[in-house]
């Protein structure tokens, strides 16, 4: 009888699909998935992502077509049961496997290194970023207690505001805090999460690069009301910015003066159920 | 079931050392534990008292129900009768009878079948709370329940998956069957065994009851100072997972000394069925990481009870230790779900591949390399909490790294299949999707490994739908494999194949179209356990909800299996149904007590299956070229 080679059928299915597959996938997929690139974290992340993908298409197409191939090809029905063949190993295979999973896991950590050296991709590194941005950045103190955000710039009298607007094309610098128990302040399109941890100041980088409006959610549970922690930011012009910042310093000023200073962390008292 | 025993009434066999009293003295022993809790008077417990709250008088009342339930059970007579000076037995409530399922039974078949049942229970429970909460998310804004109730409803689903599936397949089948595959009689400790269910019993119990002091709203983590404001339904929560840990503990000690040192003669390592190395892999991992969440939990209980500061800020405690000690418990704990049902899937598939496991050294690598990283990689749970922003490359490629062991697990059911002759049979569907499942489990998995991809999908239904494809495509699919492969030895009694064929294909579609679904969503910015979502995402949400209906429903496809099979038709199976050659098929079934009449000697591995290579006949010697 003569056997077909399953092994040559089997790569030429598979070049052929991932040949196919994988421009797809990388070209037309990758580039409508969120957090879409409308700031320097949210475009980290997305190439990220498209490489991964990139990556994975071409494997998972190989396990597919391996697993349809041999399911379809070698399957046998009722009884009596045939034997297969009693081979153990093929220790050829070993090593080309080990190698090829271990160059990839390299290749993948290394390029997500990069990535994540410009400024962090937008996640919270804690006080002492090890990534940060350089030049003029706008600080920004997001504020998590339960269950709402708020929002200081301490470069403008410190001012408290309920709502977010960052001007655009401008390097922000969130501190973000909690005053009470672990918040996570997740805004997707912008592409910054950092958990707000009482009494710990969370910096995250972030650049703007067009005018927007993002949603933003608390991402780590934090009791009751967390599904109702959401809120709306906008990214405006760099002078609509100051003329809405001056109004909200001209708003709150009576509020100003009682706030405790700006700092990059506040000590309230403990949510104690007793003592 | 002759003789005296069962000639007594009924309720005469009621009385004894049975889980009858044990639930007594459990409601007993609650009870004192709250009158004792409510006579400690403090200024700092005044509060608790004015508000009915009072987090030492329940803890207190857990503590002595666990003891009344434990005594009621009879496991203080051990104790007891070796200091009076009595010989040492292994006798308890090995005479047979329905009785023993219902009482400390130091039969490991028995223990098996209690875990069995057990397990099933609150699988079953937490697979309705699973039902409430898609029932809930069917509309943007809350409708069924209020907040507080979904965020309980969330806790307990996730709770009691994480909690009593650890022990979802050691717990049924590697106490029942490592025995029989290394050629034992017994577990290496009997006592321990039994305790370890009745443990993991009393603590699903004990979850339960945060219903009736208000739930609690922190989710499975737990995470602190959360859990210090939490209403007192916590302390529930706290007692759960610690008597978790301590029966994965006892499970894990159990399971290493067994296998250490109970195998048959000539059972090397290198001959020891691979289910067995899964099974003593995530007993490692239980021993070494359970104790370090008992330590936690300890502490969260201290601080609520009698305010110590360990976890809070503002008193010089730290968050960030929770979470450390949590995740380097709760780490090893999702790969140690994992693991058992990659050593169940590799076992299974030679038997119905009709071929040795192909590349056995290279499988137990890859389990124990898990096994071993997966203790270097707790802190990718905390990529954007601002811990050690400079070790996170190192967390992005340990994590990373443990695909490389993965793909080794991979690689030998590709080989194993290669050349085989496949019958589908049902337990091998639920092995082949199991590497469908967890194929998509492990590529999310570096996605989220990946920090850039993370920070745009931490704490998402992107996570949601990854470890929900790790462990309930993983594990629970490798637990219905077992369940569908191993009943036919447990029962006598094999379960209807058509019947299950229907269960594996609306399980598999269903669970696909439940939580493929879920990436898209956590993309598009919607974050775990929130009762309310932006309108756009409904339509996607409804379907995720409907699926998981149907889901649900495949669950009752099974039992209705189990019933028809097992209760109805009970046509007796076939001693050994799949031609398996694993020792456990060699015994009789039932199994006898001692499960072996005589000591077996193994002189090969159990996947001798397949014709081994004729040697090819050497061609007819040429003829010699003519010279010139």
């Amino acid at each position: 009888m003569n056997e077909p080679n399953h092994m040559r059928r089997i790569a030429i299915i598979w070049f052929a699909l991932s040949v196919i597959l994988t421009p797809i996938v990388v070209a037309v997929i990758a580039p409508t998935l969120p957090p879409g690139d409308a700031t320097s974290a949210a475009d980290n992340q997305l190439s990220d992502d498209t490489l991964l993908l990139g990556i994975v298409t071409p494997i998972a197409v190989a396990m597919i077509v391996y697993f349809a191939y041999t399911m379809i090809v070698f399957r046998r029905r009722g009884e009596p049961t045939e034997e297969g063949p009693a081979t153990r190993d093929n220790r050829a295979v070993h090593i080309p496997w080990l190698v090829g999973t271990t160059a990839i896991v390299l290749f993948l950590a290394t390029f997500g290194t990069v990535e994540l050296a410009d400024a962090g991709a937008g996640g919270g590194e804690g006080p002492e970023p090890a990534f940060k941005m350089t030049g003029d950045v706008l600080p920004v103190q997001v504020i998590a207690q339960q269950w709402e955000f708020t929002y200081r710039y301490p470069t403008y009298g410190g001012v408290e505001t309920a709502h977010l607007e960052l001007p655009v094309d401008k390097n922000v610098e969130f501190h973000v805090t909690s005053l009470d128990v672990i918040h996570s302040f997740w805004a997707p399109r912008l592409g910054v999460k950092a958990d707000a941890n009482p009494g710990v100041d969370n910096v995250a980088f972030v650049k703007p690069w067009q005018e927007m409006s993002f949603d933003i959610r608390c991402s780590e549970l934090c009791g009751l009301w967390h599904g109702y922690m959401f809120d709306t930011g906008q990214v405006v012009s760099e002078s609509a910015f100051e003329e809405w910042i001056h109004e909200q310093q001209r708003t709150f000023a009576p509020a100003t003066k009682f706030l405790p200073k700006y700092s990059t962390q506040y000590f309230p008292e403990p949510e104690r159920r007793a003592g | 079931m002759t003789g005296t025993v069962s000639a007594r009434p009924l309720w005469r066999r009621l009385i004894g050392f049975n889980l009858l009293w044990g639930i007594v003295l459990g409601i007993v022993g609650f009870y004192f534990g709250w009158w004792l809790g409510h006579q400690i008077h403090a200024e700092s417990l005044s509060f608790f008292e004015s508000t009915n709250q009072n987090d030492v008088a329940l803890m207190l009342g857990y503590v002595f129900a666990l003891v009344g339930f434990l005594v009621g059970l009879g496991f203080l007579n051990y104790p007891l009768s070796r200091m009076r000076g009595h010989r040492a037995t292994q006798a308890e409530k090995e005479e047979g009878g329905v009785g023993r399922y219902f009482t400390l039974c130091t039969d490991h078949k028995v223990v098996g079948i209690q875990y069995l049942v057990g397990i099933g229970f609150f699988f079953f429970i937490g697979g309705m709370n699973a039902m409430l909460i898609r029932a809930e998310l069917l509309r943007p804004s809350p409708q069924l329940f209020g907040a507080g109730n979904y965020l309980t409803l969330v806790g307990l689903h996730g709770t009691m998956m994480m909690g009593i599936m650890t022990s979802g397949i050691l717990g049924p089948f590697a106490n029942y069957f490592l025995p029989l595959m290394i050629g034992a009689r017994r577990m290496a400790f009997p006592r321990v065994e039994s305790l370890t269910f009745w443990l993991l019993m009393a603590a699903g119990a004990i979850l339960m009851t945060t219903l009736l002091f208000g739930g609690f709203p922190t989710g499975w983590t737990g995470y602190a100072p959360l859990n210090d404001e939490a209403n007192y339904g916590f302390d529930s929560y706290i007692f759960f997972f610690a008597l978790v840990g301590l029966s994965m503990t006892l499970l894990g000690v159990n399971m290493i000394v067994t296998t250490i040192t109970m195998r048959a003669p000539g059972l090397t390592w290198g001959r020891l069925p691979i289910f067995c190395w899964g099974a003593i892999s995530t007993a490692l991992l239980m021993v070494l990481a359970a104790p370090v969440l008992i330590a936690a939990l300890l502490m969260v209980a201290f601080d609520r009870g009698v305010q110590t500061s360990f976890f809070l800020s503002s008193a010089g405690g730290s968050p960030y230790l929770f979470q450390n000690l949590f995740w380097f418990f709760g780490h090893p704990e999702v790969y140690l779900l994992a693991l058992p049902g990659f050593g169940i899937v590799l076992e299974l598939l030679p038997v119905f591949a009709r071929k040795p496991l192909w590349g056995y050294r290279i499988a137990v690598a890859g389990i124990v390399g898990v096994a071993l990283l997966s203790f270097f990689v707790w802190q990718h749970h905390l990529f954007v909490s601002g811990l050690n922003s400079s070790l996170r490359p190192f967390y992005m490629f340990s994590t990373e790294a443990i695909s490389v062991p993965t793909g080794l697990i991979f690689l030998c059911g590709m080989g194993t299949l290669w050349r085989a002759k496949i019958r589908y049979r049902v337990p091998m569907l639920f092995c082949l999707a199991w590497f469908f499942n967890f194929f998509i489990g492990g590529a999310s998995g570096v996605f989220l490994s990946d920090v850039p991809s993370d920070v745009a999908t931490h704490g998402s239904f992107f996570v949601m739908a990854h470890f929900h494809y790790t462990i309930m495509g993983g594990l629970v699919f490798a637990f219905f494999a077992a369940i569908y492969y191993w009943v036919p030895k447990m029962f006598g009694i094999a379960l209807n194949e058509r019947l299950g064929k229907i269960h594996f294909w609306t399980m598999f579609i269903s669970f696909n179209s439940t939580f493929a679904p879920l990436f898209a969503l956590g993309l598009m910015g919607m974050p775990r356990r929130v009762v309310t979502y932006p309108s756009n995402l409904q339509p996607l949400n409804d379907w995720v909800s409907v699926s998981a209906f149907v889901l649900g429903a495949s669950m009752l496809l099974f039992l209705a299996n189990v019933v028809y099979s097992l209760v109805i038709v009970r046509k007796p199976a076939p001693a050994n149904p799949w031609d398996s050659h694993s020792l456990e098929w060699q015994t009789p079934t039932p199994v006898p007590l001692e499960n072996f009449d005589r000591q077996p000697v193994i002189d090969s591995d159990p996947y001798d299956y397949g014709v081994p290579p004729v040697p090819v006949p050497l061609p007819p010697p040429a003829e010699a070229p003519a010279p010139g």
